[in-house]
């Protein structure tokens, strides 16, 4: 059997997993680990500008591809500078694994240097996580955290490693498991054969049914049994922030996001259904609004491969534990061999409802923001982005107005397209993000949109994106100011805009990009968006930084009324704001 | 409703602080809790004891089926269950009331395992009630520390918790 120190015993497995790259960043206790990277050549490294990018990069390595993201980082402050990528990634349950140096283990305790207490720190926002304690056994840690990161409900795992464990000098016999059991982790392979009968019989009897999915559906790779059975029942189907791409986007079936700033069609469609399928999702309170008054006449199918997100907040009527691309498979299934097919007359007028809910609220069917205004809408931005890529591109996003407008406005065609921090909502993970897409699909168009606010929180990237030849697009909205907290302070804030306005203090980012070697395209005039976002798409092995300088007033339209506003009715997915003077 | 969730982790470190940082992160109480190796030294049993409604309940158990680190649990206030707790307890013990303790120890079926001129150390076990009844029975003036250690439990008759 071969013998390998910790560090090459370390690489040799990442390699042995299929791990293609590491985002990552040296520091004393990697040191060992950096010298076995520099000794192999299977697994590429990305040398971030900050941790909290790296997990950010690998995260959307994940979610673009499917595999699982790694990132490498060292011990105290490179720990902690992790954490912010590892709740984001552990919030929307995104496969991850996260490899930090440790001080040595005889060390640890004593405050060393550089010591934090990894596992401690991370443990609320970890699937789970290992401390090395034998350097024999990193080849089988790495293999019980691969496993962990990307079955049942995915998540980050940590892998906490002490600088001795990796020491070269001392070898060890390398031996890679081919398999792992772990007797305390079973997840559902599938679900209940009863259950799943009862909740097709349900939808089946439905006149008013509705398919809610969620991320769960893209992380669980469904999209193409989902499609097929909400097109066999010709039943609508909306998407939550974290499930665009699940159903295509460009589909009539189609109603778009629900939630806070969902199309009226999907709110009105969840409020009034008598059925609601549930899948993949997790009945989050910016989908619900107050859950007391969610959905009152409606049954509820729940699939989740969680069974703790089942009845969490919304009691399910028929819960399903199991993997949603198994249940749907077997849904299928069912569906051919029951006689039973669904009330088409009921449908027919449930269709034409919602189809006139659409054609007076759709924000896609005609633009509801003001077309003859002189400044440039965002809205209009996140469209004319649409046209010019074509409605193919892998679009990350920041948080905040910007990345509603384009969940609102970028109809996704396929999964894994849509890249963005549903779950914690972390202002600078779009453009490590980018980076992260970008180095998994070499070729494909990826623009990150984002707003002057957001893009400051990680700009260091675009020296990495120099460094790794990633031409991204980066269509930042400039509003100059916090708009979601703007939005906000309006509305609930007497107008009040504490520390959310920038008040000429932003930089020059056509220069900040070429001071980078890249790009820096302004957009200040509405007539020239579509011809200069054109050619900034035509610059495909540059990164180009587009600032766009939209209407600094806009706000975010639908948006739900919450339970405690005071000024009419509210609470329920049917109470909406269409506009700052209309509500339904 | 107090609940008693018995619970079954690898004897691994940290296995304690991901259960009890679950109740902690989601805002959940512990009423008590006791920790010991099982004689399979690679497992260890905690009796937990919580208070919350069944939505509560439910949420917690599947939380700690979750965590990687549970292997099996139940939640022994579903079915019959014997629970017990211990107790140790210094009561002052001078003159007549020297008597009068030691009855009422005697009563509650209580051991007195230490005696100075002065204390009497006993130790009580029991349901948690009756360890609560023996305070009030020898008053509370004359107690001068308590050390309760926490509810353990096992269901009756057949039923076990193992793997």
């Amino acid at each position: 059997m071969e013998q390998l120190s910790g560090g090459d015993m370390l690489l040799r497995a990442l390699a042995d997993e299929g791990v293609e790259c590491i985002f990552g960043y040296p520091g004393g206790a990697a040191l060992h680990i950096y010298d076995a990277i520099f000794r192999q050549d299977r697994v590429h490294h990305v040398l971030v500008r900050h941790e909290q990018a790296a997990t950010h990069a690998a995260d959307a390595y994940s979610r673009s591809t499917g595999l699982t993201g790694t990132c490498l980082v060292t011990s105290g402050p490179g720990a902690t500078n992790a954490i912010t990528g590892i709740a984001t990634a552990y919030m929307d349950s995104i496969p991850m694994v996260v490899i930090s140096g440790q001080v040595a283990s005889d060390r640890i305790g004593e405050d060393a240097f550089q010591e934090t207490d990894m596992v401690g720190v991370s443990r609320p926002i970890v699937k789970h996580s290992y401390l090395v304690k034998d350097p024999a056994q990193i080849p089988a840690i790495i293999k019980k955290a691969y496993y962990l990161a990307a079955s049942g409900r995915p998540g980050p795992v940590v892998v906490d490693i002490p600088k001795d464990m990796t020491a070269q000098g001392k070898l060890f016999d390398y031996h890679y498991p081919e398999t792992v059991r772990l007797r305390s982790y079973n997840p559902a392979t599938r679900g209940h054969a009863g259950q799943i009968k009862k909740a097709m019989q349900l939808m089946l009897a439905a006149k008013r049914p509705i398919i809610y999915a969620g991320g769960g559906v893209i992380q669980g790779n469904a999209s193409a049994p989902l499609t097929a059975l909400a097109q066999k029942l010709n039943v609508p189907v909306t998407n939550t922030l974290m499930g665009l791409g699940a159903y295509p986007g460009d589909d009539k079936q189609f109603l778009g996001m629900l939630g806070m700033h969902g199309m009226v069609e999907a709110n009105f469609a969840m409020h009034n259904a008598d059925v609601i399928f549930a899948i993949g999702a997790r009945f989050d309170d910016r989908v619900t609004n107050a859950t007391e008054k969610f959905c009152p006449g409606a049954k509820i199918v729940h699939v989740d491969i969680d069974p703790a997100s089942i009845s969490k907040t919304v009691q399910a009527d028929v819960p399903i534990v199991g993997p949603v691309d198994s249940v749907l498979n077997d849904m299928l299934q069912i569906l051919d061999e029951l006689k039973q097919t669904m009330d088409t007359e009921a449908l027919s007028v449930w269709w034409a409802q919602i189809n006139e809910w659409r054609e007076k609220h759709g924000i896609l069917v005609k633009p509801r923001y003001d077309t003859t205004s002189e400044a440039i809408k965002p809205q209009e931005v996140i469209s004319a982005l649409y046209e010019v890529t074509n409605g193919e591109a892998y679009i990350t996003s920041d948080v905040g107005q910007h990345q509603m407008f384009a969940a609102q406005y970028y109809p996704f065609k396929y999964p894994r397209r849509w890249i963005n921090s549903g779950g914690l909502g972390t202002m600078g993970f779009g453009l490590p993000a980018a980076m992260g897409v970008q180095y998994a699909h070499r070729d494909a168009v990826v623009a990150c949109v984002t707003g002057e606010g957001s893009i400051q929180m990680c700009i260091q990237e675009l020296s990495t994106c120099t460094q790794y030849h990633l031409p991204i697009k980066i269509i930042c909205l400039n509003n100059q100011a916090l708009g979601m907290v703007k939005q906000w302070q309006d509305m609930n804030y007497g107008g009040r805009h504490s520390e959310s306005l920038y008040e000429e203090s932003l930089p020059d980012f056509i220069k900040l990009a070429e001071a980078y070697g890249h790009v820096g395209v302004r957009i200040s005039q509405r007539a020239e968006l579509k011809d200069k976002l054109t050619e900034v798409f035509a610059m495909k092995d540059r990164v180009v930084f587009v600032d766009i300088q939209v209407d600094t007033k806009e706000h975010v339209y639908p948006m739900l009324i919450p339970h405690n506003d005071p000024s009419g009715a509210n609470g329920s997915m049917r109470d909406m704001f269409l506009s700052k003077t209309e509500r339904t | 409703m107090k609940r008693i969730i018995s619970v079954l982790v690898e004897n691994e470190p940290g296995a304690l602080s991901r259960v009890v940082g679950l109740f902690s992160q989601r805002g959940y109480n512990i009423e008590t809790l006791t920790v010991a190796p099982t004689e399979d030294s690679t497992l260890s049993r905690l009796t937990i004891t919580t208070v919350g409604s069944d939505h509560v309940i439910e949420q917690i158990t599947k939380h700690l089926n979750k965590i990687v680190d549970v292997v099996k649990l139940v939640d022994l206030t579903e079915g019959a269950h014997i629970e017990r707790e211990l107790m140790l307890i210094k009561v002052r013990a001078t003159g007549s009331q020297r008597a009068e303790v030691k009855r009422c120890v005697d009563i509650f079926r209580g051991q007195i395992v230490d005696v100075t001129a002065s204390v009497y150390t006993v130790q009580l076990v029991g349901h948690s009630d009756k360890l609560d009844a023996f305070f009030q029975a020898v008053g509370e003036a004359s107690i001068l520390e308590v050390v309760r250690s926490g509810v353990t439990g096992i269901a009756r008759g057949e039923k076990v918790l193992s793997l």
